[in-house]
């Protein structure tokens, strides 16, 4: 995978984050401060813009970009998460013109340990990390099955209680609700396919 | 001196703390909020905390104290660049007046970082 596909990764994500703002934002209505939709939709659009300017030269040039960009952006708390995301994944990936899929996943298995460390989270907190760890793992197989685990895991989050962040506030009313931000993460995951 | 940055979700929050804490612990030490985002709604702005923390350093190190929520991210992710800048595990207004009233008798960054979280433990009811 080089820079090219990269590009058409976060180009993809881009494009699929305007497309479900308004259903990301209403997930988030239901249990927190109503804005995950709006935020990463400046937040990737903000990329956009700035993959433009600086035209990235290697993969880990467009994972960095993408992430900086991210955690200025958003202004909520997926910003520093998903920036997080992306940067470990640059720094994990290193100075290469091509990405094997193996590389890939030993950088995802990264970005999952700077994510629970940054949000102090674990799995089943009803968090993106809930969408994410299970990708991990499948990533060694293929999209296809990383894409289906995240999807599977985001879905999974419906019957959890939250744990952290605003939604935690409401313990019990938490329930019944899939959370915002493992549905943004199973986007995320599954747009690899489309790259 | 230590440096000291209030980050908040609201702008005007982060403004009221530091003039509380400035009004009772005084103004030997710098201290900047760092509230709201870049628009002026309410969340928290990497930006705003870059240009607080560059404000207050003087060389001897920046605590910067959290209210909640992505104010906790978004210092967590500044710091991971930055080892001579900590954030305090500490209540928001308690903390930062603590953290004030130590810096400005020329404390290090160790002490002042240990007064703020100190307030964790101190009741207001007993």
């Amino acid at each position: 995978m080089d820079t090219a596909f990269f590009l058409r990764w976060i180009a993809t994500v881009t494009e699929r984050v305007r497309a479900e703002r308004d259903h990301l934002t209403d997930l988030d209505r239901a249990i927190g401060d109503a804005d995950h939709g709006s935020n990463l939709d400046r937040g990737f659009t903000a990329v956009e813009e700035a993959l433009v300017t600086t035209s990235p030269a290697t993969p880990a040039d467009v994972l960095t970009t993408t992430g900086t960009t991210l955690i200025r952006k958003v202004g909520g708390a997926s910003g520093p998460l998903y920036g997080t995301l992306f940067r470990t994944l640059g720094r994990s990936i290193g100075d290469v013109a091509e990405v094997s899929p193996e590389a890939l996943a030993d950088a995802f298995a990264d970005a999952l340990g700077a994510i629970m460390k940054l949000g102090s989270a674990a799995e089943g907190d009803k968090t993106m990390i809930d969408a994410l760890a299970p990708a991990v793992p499948a990533l060694k197989v293929s999209f296809d099955a990383a894409a289906q685990a995240a999807r599977d895991g985001a879905r999974a989050t419906t019957e959890m209680r939250a744990r952290k962040g605003r939604a935690s506030y409401l313990g019990e009313r938490s329930v019944g609700h899939q959370d915002p931000g493992a549905t943004s993460m199973a986007i995320v995951i599954d747009s690899l396919r489309a790259a | 001196m230590v440096g000291l940055v209030l980050i908040s979700h609201s702008a005007r929050l982060a403004e009221e703390a530091v003039a509380l804490a400035v009004g009772i612990a005084g103004d030997d030490a710098p201290i900047r909020p760092a509230g709201g985002t870049d628009e002026g709604g309410l969340g928290t702005s990497l930006t705003k905390l870059e240009n607080a923390v560059a404000e207050v350093d003087q060389g001897d190190g920046v605590v910067v104290l959290m209210d909640l929520g992505s104010a906790v991210l978004t210092a967590r992710a500044f710091v991971e660049d930055r080892p001579d800048v900590v954030l305090a595990d500490a209540p928001f207004i308690e903390g930062a007046i603590s953290a004030l009233v130590t810096a400005g008798t020329g404390a290090t960054l160790e002490a002042v970082v240990a007064a703020a979280e100190e307030a964790r433990t101190i009741g207001k009811l007993c």
